[in-house]
């Protein structure tokens, strides 16, 4: 599904991501810890389609695609999905009528007529109750005076309503009390499906005793340095980063 | 001086309809104009070397030449060509400054509704216009607002009884023929609202043709003790257009003034608006909206001045800023030794969407009073990349991103507006013009 070769990027003269490469097969999950600042939401922001990052070297392939070929929107389109770690405040925007133009856009990027107004409100009828989110806060401006564990809701409510191909989920559980995190995992897993892929940014293992990834991966100076399966996760939890630190440190400094 | 020509002209078109006047030359109304265009001819037009005027210089306009007296042989198959579709009420046709009581249509009765023409008022209601006409205007230091009381002489009076509430509202359009040739027109009307009278008015200016026109407009609105108006100001003129306008708005005790002033298309626009607010317990409201795209040129002054003590003011005027455009607010809050526990707030927001666009700011509060609470705040910046690309990591395209957040930004505005027909109206404009931008 989703085939990362080698990727660099940088903003401004700052490299941040150093020869990234991962693969995510169809129904996977994937797990991406690693200390602040390591360069995991822009991991994110590079395959959403930011412009801010120069992508200097490498590839990514998306169902058969070149991803790096296409604007935001269209790799929207294609199927990605991107829940953003700080969610932007829309001001005159309803989440209802941003849905809705997001979907048709969608639709007609595939050739197909705008949704059918009864069947999009039903939609989002059952969607809403599946993330345990008020009608009237979808009536509202877009995240605008939203709490943090609103917000959050508001992503994977979206990620529900676009049934995207890959979630990319950036520290969606961070600022999140443990019901709200539990709706939030909830949502994830009610979407998993054999064909349906994610990738999971998260500080903290709590988030996949929920969402029980397949891998996980520590990313650390804008590399993955370590993979493994959820053990690792738990391993993280107890020991900190620093003996992955060191070990990578060391490492580097051995081929410099 | 590069004005002369216009003034000249101008000059002598007021002497020959003076020597016209026979023996009307000396009613209060006449003495006012001529008054009005010895001040006119001893201030000439203003240039940037006047503060008001810094950043809107009428250089090109008074070196352009106009037909200030044209015919138009403008009827209902030009009008219907310029429509605004599902607008109920009473709905005056001016046509180069001109009222066409032919083309317009009166839906309220004549005793909760009376529309004069300002030469019938002079003989038929003398003692209205001795009261009202010209006396809130400035036509002692505003040279544009001078000349227009000098050579105004075809618009109306509006009049509201007391204890009159109109379901209906008053709409007027002034319609600029400039199909054959470059136009001058002076638009005056005078709209006075009973005690505790209620209703809702707009203007609409609109050019037909595409030479250039160039309206000088005055409206004097008194708003009676407990009085209620809603006052719109709409314009979509060409491009080659000049619009100089004000209104001028004096409310007494415990009246509602609500406007809205939304300028969507015209080459160089300035808008005044200043408010009296000459008695205690008064609400007014001050909405604004200018989209200039191209070269066009917008600006807005507004002016309130808080007299008596106990009332609130509150403004809020938004700009987006297209292409080569500039724009110009400019908020003046005045409050008076008297005017004690006065609330006054005044906020402009700008959006400047090209680089090329820009915009100045000049919030003015003048206080005396010392118990009054006053805010004020501007803000000029660009569209919010984040949200742009919030929205396009949705499949949402740039551009339809772009839109998407303009108008809501524009929303805000448009949606005080509570005459649908008008609302709705503006909402079509407003979506074609951002979407061919
Ligand atoms: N737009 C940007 N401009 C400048 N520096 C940035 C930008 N985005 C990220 N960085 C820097 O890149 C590094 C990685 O950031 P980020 O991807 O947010 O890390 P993480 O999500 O792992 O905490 C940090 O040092 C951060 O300061
Ligand atoms: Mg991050």
């Amino acid at each position: 599904m989703l085939k990362i070769s080698n990727l660099h990027a940088r903003v401004e003269e700052k490299e941040i991501l150093r020869g990234i490469n991962l693969e995510v097969k169809p129904g996977e999950v994937h797990a991406i810890m690693g200390p602040n600042g390591s360069g995991k939401s822009t991991l994110a922001s590079v395959l959403a389609g930011r412009e801010d990052y120069e992508v200097t070297e490498g590839t990514v392939e998306f169902l058969g695609k070149d991803l790096l070929e296409l604007a935001p929107e269209e790799r929207a389109a294609e199927g990605i999905f991107l829940a953003f770690q700080y969610p932007v405040e829309i001001p005159g925007v309803t989440t209802v009528n941003f849905l809705k133009t997001a979907i048709n856009q969608i639709r007609k990027y595939h050739g197909k007529d705008p949704i059918d107004a009864a069947q999009f409100l039903k939609l989002m009828k059952q969607k809403a109750k599946s993330v345990k989110i008020d009608d009237q806060l979808l009536r509202r401006s877009l995240n605008e005076g939203f709490s943090g564990g609103e917000k959050k809701r508001n992503e994977i409510f979206q990620m529900a309503m676009l049934e995207p191909q890959l979630g990319l989920l950036d520290e969606t559980d961070s600022g999140l009390d443990i019901d709200a995190l539990r709706i939030v995992a909830d949502g994830v897993n009610e979407l998993r499906s054999a064909n349906r892929s994610f990738i999971v940014v998260t500080h903290y293992q709590r988030l996949l005793d929920y969402i029980v990834p397949d891998f996980v991966h520590v990313l650390y100076k804008g590399r993955i340095v370590k993979s493994g399966t959820k053990e690792l996760a738990l391993e993280l939890e107890e020991k900190g980063y620093d003996w992955i630190k060191a070990e990578a440190d060391a490492a580097e400094a051995s081929v410099a | 001086m590069s004005n002369t020509d216009m003034q000249t002209q101008l000059l002598s078109d007021f002497q020959a309809y003076q020597n016209g006047l026979n023996g009307k030359a000396e009613t209060p109304f006449n003495q006012l104009r001529r008054l009005a265009m010895d001040n006119f001819s001893n201030l000439g037009f203003p240039t940037t070397k006047h503060e008001e005027w810094k950043y809107s210089n009428v250089k090109k306009l008074v070196e352009k030449s106009y037909n200030f007296h044209p015919k138009s042989e403008a009827g209902e198959d030009e009008l219907s060509a310029l429509p605004i579709p599902d607008l109920a009420g009473n709905i005056l046709y001016f046509i180069n400054g001109i009222f066409h009581p032919e083309l317009s249509t009166l839906q309220t009765p004549d005793d909760k509704l009376k529309i004069i023409t300002l030469s019938q008022a002079i003989t038929e209601f003398p003692d209205l216009l001795n009261e009202y006409y010209g006396k809130f205007t400035d036509n002692i230091t505003e040279s544009f607002t001078a000349l227009n009381t000098a050579m105004a002489n075809d618009g109306v009076v509006v009049f509201i009884p007391d204890n009159t509430t109109l379901e209906e509202p008053v709409i007027m359009r002034m319609i600029g023929d400039v199909r054959e040739e470059n136009v001058g027109s002076f638009v005056r009307n005078l709209v006075v609202v009973g005690k505790n009278a209620e209703v809702k008015i707009a203007e609409s200016f609109r050019t037909l043709g595409e030479k250039s026109g160039f309206v000088n407009a005055v409206t004097e609105i008194i708003v009676g003790e407990d009085a209620r108006v809603d006052y719109y100001k709409v314009q979509d003129d060409n491009d080659e257009s000049f619009h100089i306008g004000t209104t001028q708005v004096y409310q007494k005790d415990r009246s509602y003034f609500y406007s809205a002033t939304v300028t969507i298309n015209g080459g160089f626009v300035r808008n005044n608006l200043n408010l009296i607010l000459d008695g205690q317990h008064i609400n007014s409201y001050m909405y604004g909206l200018y989209i200039p795209d191209k070269k066009q040129h917008i600006d807005n002054h507004t002016l309130v001045d808080h007299r008596k003590p106990n009332c609130q003011s509150n403004e809020l005027y938004k700009g987006i800023l297209m292409g080569k455009s500039t724009g110009v607010f400019n908020g003046k809050i005045f409050v008076q030794e008297d005017a004690q526990k006065t609330n006054a707030y005044q906020n402009c927001r700008n959006v400047i969407v090209s680089d090329s666009a820009t915009m100045n700011t000049k919030p003015q509060l003048e206080i005396w009073a010392d118990d009054v609470k006053c805010s004020h705040g501007t803000t000029t910046g660009k569209l919010n990349d984040d949200a742009i690309f919030y929205m396009q990591s949705r499949g949402i395209p740039k551009q339809e991103a772009i839109k998407l957040q303009l108008l809501a930004f524009a929303e805000d505005v448009v949606s005080q507006i509570k005459i649908d027909g008008i609302r709705n109206y503006l909402e079509v404009l407003i979506r074609e013009k951002l979407h061919g931008n």
